[in-house]
């Protein structure tokens, strides 16, 4: 995906999501997960663990990992792969703080599902 | 002939350019600078120990009247220029002086944000920017009323502390949790709450100023949340924005900042701008290094150098207030790539955290130790390889590079008058006599005969190495395992540290026990908050992100990403309403799955998230309250139908079932409690494989606990018997109060049962009554804060986040 083609939708304040917590944006190709860390840095995942599809935006925030709530699989939120012994990963979504604002690229998910 | 040089503004960016041209090409230019303030250049960064008193204007003056003039610098104090005219190539004051240039430099700073709250424009509303605010609250201070500053970030606190030395009343609010939370972390910016307001200055953080109140001058400032505090002075340091109208006027490339090249040229080549108010590569700037680093660039252009190129490089902060040693620089963000190094000391009041990229140092927050942080910023402006000093970096220059101490060796060289444990002046040679003499094996023993970490146990680990350096192999230390990787202390010592040391907020906690991650992990976190839950009752204040998701939305998560709801049946009795009102949620609300549970309730499975607090209210009105089927928490109190009905039942056990639960629910364990009440000893509500389990007998009641019927299958074991329904109740709260207090998270009460020993809790329950009634107490008094019906609270809209995505792009999506 290059740069011109990106497409940046506003889904909301940072202020909306807790510190070290996480909110939903729906989309016609799924959830995604936006998480806000302790340092106030946000993170966009697809918003299914890619042990059993768990909700990740449910789980415990840590550092910049999120302990899934179904099993306890660590995803790491910058690269969106399983941590530890598991393996797997999910897509990263492109998002951004602008003025406050979230916005993020719904995009790639819909690039998976032509794929 | 010299070229004329016109430069708009008189700061320190341009200060430092002239200074630097002067050396380099002193004969080129003939120099006109027009200042709107009235006065020569000023060093900005020392506006602060003006304001504290610490410093006069004389004393931050960097170029005098003398330094213009010994130039041949032209310098119109108090002249704002009005336009600059490109095609003539001039430049036009508001006082109507017309001056030509060949070069123009564009150094017009930047203006402070003024939030535009109602009220924003009253007199007595100040921003923090230069020498007439500074004089303007001085003024102010005189009166030593109320100051509230709005902002948290380095001005603010600056401004904050100028204004308490001068003897204002202070308060601090800040939007963010926590004070400037763009160059510190968390942890950080708490230690440094702490120092400010142990200064005497009041910080209300996540605080959103609504409006500033007053007649003809301010009279106060109005929060969010209703909070009202009287001022006699705001000031606002909430930041900056560049001040770029003049060349937007003028038609130059305007974005945030005035847009410069690398060689600080406008989009007009004969036009450069440089400092606060240019933009480059995207960014606009406003600490003084990359501002004098253009300045360098800018001068070396004037004269001549064509190659000199701006490259924004790290940037460190310092906050400029007496007694707090603050540092950060570069890029600290946790990263997968990341790696970092913490170095807590708790008693010295020392953070310091190192976040290394590839092999070289990526960013560094330091608080209370400040010393050595002109070597560290060096390390990270050179991308310097730190591979090979990484052991000892932490440590700073005295040990770059050494060979890594080893731990042994070092506690072996301590002369035998060394003070081991300070709480208890217990030195090197009494422990270690007292291990040979004494034949001492175990930790327990040596703190036992010596005192030696016995209290606050924080120099546990120096005791550890002095036994295995004087019993060498014979020094077995019973494994203590530890909570989860992010310290090496097992539950038991947090538990007692946390008393001990009155830790009463998580990150207070993870500084003070020298916590190894910066926000800890799905372990701990939620353990760390049940132990201050039920260690402060009244006082913690629940960290909801440090709860597993079922109780943090009051639902059970089921596979599929939809929560199983459990209204309460108190004594797993019900009734027509109840059910007719069951019946009528899961109707309206589609629900899929309607199951009676194993302790006698009943569970609506299948519901979607956004629809709880819908099907919460409903059940609500109907008289129901959360049943806590997902709770480290009283769960159910089963019971059978006793004398009511039962032609063998002895005593009321549906009655007393109800009595416990209504007694007990709400409160937190360190995992989850069920109970049952039998009317007779068939115990048809199966009492005796229950966390805490009643059997009615004629004489009473006979109280059993430590039963378990899940991943183990364990009858219970006899507490004891009691006479009466009261004295059951206390016998039964007193019991789950001791488990509240030492059971570990997630440990059921037959496996603390188990390590606490069976005898060691009946001894303390039934034998000791003073101990018994101090326990009930406690319990009756840490209810009087968990009694509150959670599903309730959100249907009123607590959390209200949890429950709506944050945005709904199906919609939008379907329109296009």
């Amino acid at each position: 995906m290059t740069k011109q083609n990106q497409v940046w939708v506003d889904v909301g304040a940072l202020a909306g999501i807790p510190v070290r917590g996480a909110r939903v944006v729906k989309t016609t190709s799924g959830c995604v997960a936006v998480f806000r860390t302790s340092e106030n840095e946000v993170h966009a995942l697809e918003d299914r663990c890619p042990h059993k599809g768990g909700p990740l935006s449910q789980g415990i925030v840590h550092g910049t990992s999120v302990t899934c709530p179904l099993h306890n699989w660590v995803i790491s939120l910058t690269t969106g792969e399983a941590q530890g012994a598991d393996k797997g990963a999910v897509k990263t979504i492109p998002v951004r703080i602008e003025s406050g604002r979230l916005l993020i690229d719904p995009t790639v998910l819909k690039a998976r599902d032509a794929a | 002939m010299r070229e004329k040089l016109v430069v708009i503004g008189n700061g320190m960016a341009p200060g430092r350019a002239l200074e630097r041209l002067l050396e380099a090409a002193p004969e080129r230019y003939d120099i006109t600078i027009f200042n709107a303030e009235p006065r020569v250049n000023y060093d900005r960064i020392m506006l602060s120990p003006l304001l504290s008193g610490e410093k006069t204007f004389e004393q931050i003056v960097i170029h005098g009247d003398g330094w213009y003039v010994k130039h041949g610098v032209t310098l119109y104090k108090g002249h704002k220029i009005r336009a600059i005219d490109r095609a003539a190539k001039t430049v036009t004051s508001a006082a109507g002086i017309t001056a030509p240039y060949d070069k123009l430099i564009i150094a017009t700073g930047s203006l402070p944000i003024v939030i535009p709250v109602p009220g924003s424009t009253l007199a007595g509303v100040l921003t923090y920017r230069d020498l007439d605010d500074v004089q303007a609250m001085l003024i102010a201070a005189k009166s030593r009323g109320s100051a509230v500053v709005i902002g948290g970030g380095l001005l603010g606190l600056e401004a904050a502390a100028g204004l308490k030395e001068q003897g204002m009343d202070v308060t601090i609010v800040h939007l963010m949790p926590t004070l400037m939370e763009k160059q510190l972390d968390a942890t950080a910016g708490h230690l440094l709450q702490r120092a400010v307001e142990a200064r005497g200055i009041k910080i209300l953080t996540k605080a959103n100023t609504e409006a500033i109140w007053g007649q003809s001058k301010v009279e106060g400032v109005l929060l969010a949340d209703g909070t009202e505090l009287p001022a006699d002075i705001v000031v606002m340091a909430v930041g900056i924005r560049p001040n770029a109208t003049l060349a937007k006027d003028a038609g130059l490339i305007v974005k945030r900042g005035i847009v410069v090249g690398p060689g600080m040229q406008t989009s007009d080549p004969s036009i450069f701008a440089v400092g606060e108010c240019a933009e480059a590569q995207g960014e606009c700037f406003g600490l003084v290094a990359p501002l004098y680093e253009m300045a360098t660039v800018l001068a070396a252009r004037l004269a001549g150098d064509a190659n000199a190129q701006f490259t924004p490089s790290a940037t460190a902060t310092k906050l400029k207030v007496t007694g707090i040693n603050l540092f950060s620089a570069g890029d600290f963000a946790e990263g997968k790539d990341r790696e970092e190094i913490v170095l807590r000391d708790a008693s010295r009041g020392i953070y310091k955290r190192l976040v290394i990229k590839d092999d070289k140092l990526a960013g560094a927050v330091f608080y209370g130790d400040t010393a050595d942080s002109a070597w560290f910023f060096d390390l990270l402006k050179r991308g310097a390889d730190i591979s090979k000093m990484r052991e000892t970096l932490i440590f700073g220059p005295s040990y770059a590079g050494g060979a890594a101490l080893d731990p042994m060796a070092a506690v072996a060289a301590l002369p035998d008058d060394a003070e081991i444990c300070g709480c208890n002046g217990v030195c090197k040679g009494k422990i270690v006599t007292a291990i040979s003499i004494q034949g001492l094996k175990s930790l327990d023993d040596v703190r036992a005969h010596t005192k030696a970490s016995a209290s606050c146990g924080s120099c546990t680990g120096l005791v550890e190495q002095l036994m295995k350096a004087t019993l060498g192999d014979a020094y077995n230390p019973a494994a203590v395992q530890p909570m989860c990787p992010c310290t090496a202390l097992g539950h038991d010592d947090v538990r007692r540290l946390i008393i001990a040391k009155e830790l009463k907020t998580i990150p207070d906690l993870m500084q003070a026990l020298e916590w190894r991650t910066s926000c800890g992990c799905a372990k701990c976190r939620p353990a760390l908050n049940y132990y201050l839950v039920a260690t402060w009752p009244g006082e913690y204040q629940d960290d909801s992100q440090s709860r597993y998701i079922n109780e943090r939305v009051h639902a059970n998560i089921q596979k599929d990403g939809t929560y199983s709801v459990v209204p309460r049946m108190w004594g797993g009795m019900t009734s027509a309403n109840e059910l007719r009102a069951i019946a009528d949620v899961v109707d309206k609300f589609k629900i899929p799955a309607v199951k009676v549970t194993g302790g006698q309730r009943v569970d609506l499975l299948g519901v979607k998230k956004e629809d709880l607090p819908a099907v919460w209210a409903d059940l609500n009105k109907a008289g129901m309250v959360s049943g806590a089927a997902y709770a480290k928490g009283l769960r159910t109190v089963k019971t059978c139908v006793g004398t009511d009905w039962c032609r063998f039942g002895t005593q009321d056990s549906t009655g007393l079932g109800i009595k416990i639960e209504r007694f007990m629910w709400g409160s937190w364990t360190p995992a989850k409690v069920k109970m049952a009440v039998s009317g007779c000893p068939r115990n048809c509500a199966e009492a005796t494989c229950k966390d805490v389990g009643v059997i009615c007998v004629d004489s009473g009641y006979d109280i059993h606990f430590a039963g378990a019927a899940g991943l183990d299958i364990k009858g219970t074991e006899v507490l004891g018997h009691v006479d009466t329904e009261p004295e059951a109740i206390e016998v039964i709260a007193a019991l789950v109060q001791l488990y509240r207090e030492q059971g570990r998270y997630l440990e059921r009460i037959y496996k603390w049962a188990k390590r606490a020993g069976i005898d060691t809790i009946r001894k303390q329950i039934m034998d000791d009554l003073d101990r018994r009634r101090a326990l009930y107490d406690r319990f009756v008094y840490s209810q009087k804060f968990s009694q509150t019906d959670p599903w309730a609270e959100r249907v009123q809209g607590k959390e209200a986040h949890e429950f709506a995505p944050i945005a709904d792009l199906t919609l939008r999506e379907a329109a296009e």
